[in-house]
């Protein structure tokens, strides 16, 4: 078992899933010569040559949309959009020609290819470049998101991704390429559409996805410290969504807390919410929390940005408030 | 063929009228009475084009038809008065070739080789159509006779034609790709994205530009800054060319000059057929942004009426023959509305058949008014 970064977790699958399958091809900007923005695709085309490793114009919409095109002659494009802001450029080519291809013709063709794409703020970036807009795509049925959080589930996620049948969002995040975690050399792929439960507890769950997850879990080994049992879900999958495990978590627990980086009307946090509330309304016994991003345009000043996106203490804050509100003696 | 667009001399350019959206008249009627000779393809072949552009221009005046009853909802847009576009464009594609169409397409999806009851169903929405009644008008799809898919959204198919010949390129297959679209996707992000993107890496894709001067009402002149398509192409050094969409035979030739031509060096190429549209943008669309004139010229071009007289003229027909394939032609359209008529709509039970390829644990089945828990 290695201990590697989320961003080696990538490379080395990307590269064995392409060692394994030749119609497994990498397409975007900067991808080839220049080794990708964050490095990802480091090596790859010395190793694989143009043709598996595409440099592309800057034209998200043409080369998302020959993406399309290709997987639906069979081949498999792993797509790396440069941030999820870029996507937008896309949007047409991903919403609506990949979500609807395989339900439009009646299940005639499909488009079987991977995006992948990092989001989030934190590096003072400015407000085009810190957006973290997963729910547009979440949104669509026939889309697939994931997001993982662990260099183990960049693994697992990214298997599972590249053997779907369908596109598959996948979401990484600026801040978690460094992260350090155990991969296991024989990992099995991760199944779509399923939650982790990466703590488990009896006093509160806390609900997250990539970075939000990896602070949650911290938050839960702090409070455990102080003897309070936090149960941490990491939802994985945005679309589809694993409502069954965080409802059966919160009827078990009684209060939930959501930690989420995008913004809070609309958000992910609000699907979740809800979903408790249809789930396991006679269970709560404190309104469901949620601690989101600021609304604003994430500025670039840095106490301004820290200020708007969430943290490990904002987190700790909020499951502090809801124990107290449903009286939890510590 | 590496000559570049400036050297395709245009059909009749120099006579249209620039902006303000009156056609100098005589440009597209002069082309009509220009017919390439009928002589370069055998007498069958001629005939067969006169059934297929015939069996279209019934087919799409029964389809209005069943708007009207309707039997048939949604948009629906005809091919009517760009059979001979449509026909001379197909017949230059192999059944293993593909096509990527907007959604004016009925006439394609016949002409590439799918039964028409199965392009009546689609219309009707019956599990016997081209998508099971999914896609409706707008989007019909059959992977046996190459047919990727007709396209709602203009100019989406132009990115996935580009995309299916990376794959064909990519595997080294000998397939084509034809990218059909209307002169109003021109002016579009994707479409200069892709005709970059294809000139860039060698890609076997033509790109077929219908222009029958109307984007939905507003005239190519009033969007295009360059109305002389076909032009386009020598922004990407990619060979383009304007053919008469009214001559059958001509875009039989000009399309498949092009598309042997792709299929042999991978280079792409944009080719601009010039038509009219009988009617408006959709079967609902009076189209009274129309001028007399205009509208006038298209009754006038009429190119299922100009090639039946012009192969009856030629001894290539006579007046019992032509009779006879409309009669034949007539009967296919009927037998294609008893098809879609008796075929069964889909069961509502398989609302969720089609959402994913590869079926995922917590795909959401609910209907409208299930609970969530």
């Amino acid at each position: 078992m290695a201990v590697i970064t989320y961003r080696q977790a990538l490379h080395d699958t990307l590269r064995e899933e392409m060692l394994s399958d030749e119609n497994v091809f990498l397409i975007g900007e900067e991808i080839g010569v220049f080794e990708g923005s964050y490095k990802i695709t480091a090596g790859l085309l010395e190793e694989f040559g143009e043709k598996r490793v595409r440099d592309t114009p800057i034209a998200e919409e043409g080369f998302v949309g020959a993406a399309v095109g290709a997987a639906m002659l069979g081949l498999r494009p792993v797509v790396e959009l440069m941030t999820i802001n870029f996507s937008l450029l896309a949007l047409d080519q991903i919403v609506n020609h990949a979500a609807k291809i395989y339900g439009m013709f009646g299940g005639q063709s499909n488009a079987p290819m991977v995006l992948r794409t990092p989001g989030g703020g934190g590096q003072q970036l400015g407000a085009t470049h810190s957006q973290n807009i997963e729910l547009y795509y979440a949104f669509v049925p026939g889309l697939k998101v994931v997001a993982p959080s662990t260099p183990a589930d960049a693994r697992a996620l990214l298997k599972a991704s590249l053997a779907d049948n369908d596109p598959v969002l996948f979401l990484e995040n600026l801040a978690l390429y460094n992260t350090k975690g155990e991969v296991p050399d024989d990992m099995p792929p991760a199944e779509i559409g399923r939650a982790g439960v990466t703590r488990t507890g009896s006093d509160i769950t806390i609900i997250g996805y990539s970075r939000m997850a990896t602070v949650a879990t911290q938050v839960a080994d702090q409070l455990g410290e102080e003897g309070i049992s936090a149960e941490v879900i990491d939802l994985r999958s945005l679309r589809p969504l694993d409502r069954e495990t965080l409802v059966e978590s919160v009827r078990k627990t009684g209060c939930a807390v959501i930690a989420e980086d995008d913004w809070l009307t609309y958000g992910i946090g609000a699907e979740i919410a809800a979903s408790i509330s249809d789930g396991a309304f006679d269970y709560l016994d404190a309104p469901v929390r949620r601690v989101a991003a600021a609304e604003v345009p994430l500025p670039y000043a840095k106490p301004l940005e820290r200020a708007a996106l969430p943290s490990a203490e904002s987190l700790n804050a909020a499951v502090r408030q809801t124990l107290d509100a449903v009286g939890h003696r510590r | 063929m590496a000559e570049t667009a400036t050297r395709s001399k245009p059909a009749g350019s120099g006579s249209k009228g620039r902006r303000g959206g009156t056609r100098s008249g005589g440009s597209r009627s002069q082309q009509s009475q220009g017919k390439t000779a009928p002589q370069a393809e055998s007498p069958e072949t001629l005939r067969d084009y006169f059934r297929q552009m015939s069996l279209i221009r019934r087919f799409e005046e029964r389809a209005a038809q069943g708007y009207t009853q309707a039997k048939v909802g949604g948009y629906c847009h005809l091919n009517l008065g760009e059979e001979a576009t449509v026909v001379g464009l197909m017949s230059a594609l192999r059944r293993s070739d593909y096509l990527f169409t907007n959604y004016r397409e009925h006439g394609y999806a016949i002409a590439k080789g799918i039964e028409p009851g199965k392009v009546m169903a689609e219309l009707y929405g019956r599990t016997t159509g081209t998508s099971k009644g999914l896609g409706g008008s707008m989007h019909m799809f059959d992977t046996e006779v190459g047919l990727l898919g007709g396209y709602g959204i203009v100019g989406g198919q132009v990115p996935l034609a580009t995309g299916a010949a990376l794959a064909i390129d990519y595997r080294g297959g000998d397939e084509v790709v034809m990218c059909q679209m209307g002169d109003g996707t021109t002016n579009i992000g994707a479409f200069h994205e892709s005709m970059n993107i294809a000139a860039l890496w060698n890609l076997p894709v033509v790109f077929v530009v219908i222009n029958n001067y109307l984007g939905m009402g507003t005239t190519v002149e009033m969007s295009s800054a360059e109305s002389e398509l076909y032009k386009r192409a020598v922004a990407y050094r990619m060979h383009g060319e304007r053919v008469d969409g009214n001559d059958v035979v001509a875009v039989r030739e000009a399309a498949g000059r092009l598309v042997e031509h792709a299929r042999k060096t991978g280079e792409p190429a944009m080719l601009e057929a010039v038509s009219h549209r009988m009617k408006g943008h959709s079967v609902v669309d009076p189209a009274k942004y129309r001028n007399s004139e205009d509208a006038e010229a298209a009754r006038e071009a009429d190119p299922v009426a100009a090639f039946r007289e012009q192969l009856v003229s030629a001894n290539v027909l006579d007046e019992d023959g032509a009779a006879e394939i409309e009669r034949a032609v007539q009967a296919d359209v009927d037998a294609a509305v008893a098809f879609a008529d008796d075929s069964p709509h889909p069961d509502p039970a398989t609302l969720f058949d089609y959402t994913y390829a590869t079926p995922v644990a917590n795909d959401s089945r609910r209907l409208p008014a299930d609970p969530v828990f």
